[in-house]
């Protein structure tokens, strides 16, 4: 899973300026079809900005607790999420390099838990 | 026949690193390699004794420690993949090649340890625990850190390097320097870790040099376009070739001026002369070509009478800018202090921040020499007894105290 860090800049590029705009979309779209013709991507979503966060907890007694904002609140934002199919962690790190956040946000990998996945999933483990 | 216990602890000693390499390369899993081997090593101390010593121990062990491998990854069903990772280990464990068809994973499992992934403080730990197969407790120390420490590091590493999936793989050639310089770092930490041991007292450790010779080797041979693993397998033979002049008959240290060369093995001198040329000529200097360089001057110096003094403060010169150490410093003054003057060579050392030369035996000992020979007899006793505080090894501890009785002495007389 590769989770994409933006900065608030590359947020307000997705917006208003029409240049920055088509600029940041071509590199995505590039960046996704060299995902998919590789055969490694599984699936993946940008998310809006931090702005649009909501937080919820829910305490003692099912007291549910909701707060406006992200949990936490950095400097770069989680920006979106991908999931891709491959052999290791180096192959992970080098289209994690590739995607266009890279160059001025931050992309942190980490591996999905199969096992977790698996009992959750099947439902009778 | 063959002691059980003594074949347990000789194949522990020699193929240790060899064996958990192996294992982890196909499982990824160096904590489970590591338990299983454990495992394997306990089954052999209980069932050898009673069945006797199996022809080739090495692939007894090997073939336990999978089959336990493939115990748990039955427990582990949940996983994806766990059918098809039984089957595999299922399959190599019934498989049973003669040891020596085994391939050789330990350099491979050392350029894992230093993958970028995995916190760089730990690197050269890891190596010198995984494949060198040193404890704990003696790594602690050599890094100046609790042992408890370095376990918790050490462990956390390796459920890393299980869990974020770690290509076990000799990484392309864009990724190599920044892993090579901790894989050099462990051959070299390994080797003088078994060189410091002059006793043989640890049977572990006794091997230590010739595996870190043979690392060293292999890497040259995977490598050859890089210099300084040539640089490292020369400053090694170096030190082994003067192996048998380094302490006298009764086990006294001998400094190397003052060595028997008629004991050096000339052929592993012109070794070690030729693979530096070779490096050299390469015109990337770095750390071990400079240490190796350091050693070739000396060994010139012995074997002509008196050594190239400028020429061997230049070299530490350029040892302080690539790799600027305390042992470099103190190395530094120590030739300039014979090029220039014992007072040159002590206000270089007096530059070394206090704090750091404090607990630091070299800095100590070459104070007290350049002391005596400045007549500054007081100083030069106290600086001698530091120094004999500070050092753990005997023969070294009995060649300062005869230097300071020699001070003493040469006081009273003038």
């Amino acid at each position: 899973m590769l989770l994409i860090y933006e900065t608030s800049d590359d947020f307000d590029a997705r917006g208003d300026d029409h240049h920055r705009r088509s600029m940041l979309i071509g590199a995505w779209r590039a960046y996704y079809k060299a995902l998919v013709d590789a055969g490694v991507y599984v699936t993946g979503a940008p998310l809006q900005p931090q702005s649009t966060a909501t937080t919820v907890r829910v305490k003692e007694a099912g007291h549910r607790q909701v707060q406006d904002g992200p949990y936490a609140d950095t400097k770069e934002q989680l920006g979106g999420l991908i999931i891709l199919e491959l052999p290791s962690l180096d192959a992970a790190l080098e289209w994690a390099a590739r995607c266009p956040t890279a160059a001025t946000g931050a992309i942190e990998v980490r591996p999905v838990s199969q096992e977790v996945r698996e009992l959750v999933e099947g439902g009778h483990g | 026949m063959d002691d059980p216990q003594r074949v347990v602890e000789r194949v522990a000693r020699e193929s240790y690193g060899r064996l958990v390499a192996y294992l982890s390369a196909r499982s990824r899993d160096v904590a489970g390699a590591e338990d299983a081997l454990g495992d394997a090593f306990m089954a052999a101390l209980r069932t050898w004794p009673r069945g006797g010593v199996p022809a080739n121990p090495e692939a007894w062990l090997l073939t336990t420690a999978r089959n336990r491998l493939a115990d748990a990854a039955r427990r582990q069903r949940v996983r994806a993949d766990s059918a098809h990772t039984v089957k595999l280990l299922v399959r190599q464990a019934a498989e049973l090649p003669a040891w020596s068809a085994f391939p050789d994973e330990r350099l491979r499992l050392m350029f894992v340890c230093a993958h970028p992934a995995i916190d760089p403080a730990v690197h050269t730990p890891l190596m010198l625990q995984v494949v060198l197969g040193l404890d704990a407790a003696t790594i602690a120390r050599a890094f100046l850190t609790l042992p408890a420490t370095m376990g918790q590091r050490l462990s956390r590493a390796k459920t890393k390097i299980r869990d974020a999936g770690i290509a076990f793989e000799i990484p392309d050639y864009h990724q190599l320097p920044a892993r090579l310089d901790a894989v050099l770092d462990a051959i070299y930490a390994s080797y003088t870790s078994g060189w410091d041991d002059l006793a043989g007292a640890d049977p572990r450790r006794r091997g230590l040099t010739d595996e870190s010779l043979w690392l060293a080797r292999a890497l040259v041979g995977l490598l050859p376009a890089e210099p300084e693993p040539c640089g490292l397998l020369a400053l090694m033979l170096f030190c082994e070739a003067r192996r048998p002049a380094r302490r006298a008959a009764n086990g006294d240290y001998v400094p190397i001026s003052e060595q028997d060369t008629g004991q050096w093995s000339m052929p592993t001198i012109g070794e070690a002369e030729r693979l530096l040329a070779g490096a050299a000529a390469q015109q990337r200097p770095g750390r071990f070509q400079i240490e190796a360089a350091l050693q070739s001057a000396h060994t010139e110096g012995a074997l002509t009478g008196g050594a190239d003094w400028p020429a061997i403060a230049l070299l530490y010169e350029g040892l302080m800018f690539v790799a600027p150490t305390t042992g470099a410093a103190v190395g530094r003054a120590a030739a300039l202090a014979e090029a220039k003057g014992p007072d040159v060579g002590l206000t270089e050392l007096e530059r070394i921040d206090a704090d750091t030369a404090e607990r630091y035996q070299p800095y100590w000992a070459v104070r007290a020499h350049l002391l005596r020979r400045m007549d500054r007899v007081p100083e030069a006793l106290d600086a001698f007894n530091h120094a004999i505080e500070l050092t753990e090894d005997g023969p070294i501890r009995h060649f300062l105290a005869r230097c300071r009785a020699e001070a003493t002495a040469g006081a009273v007389a003038s």
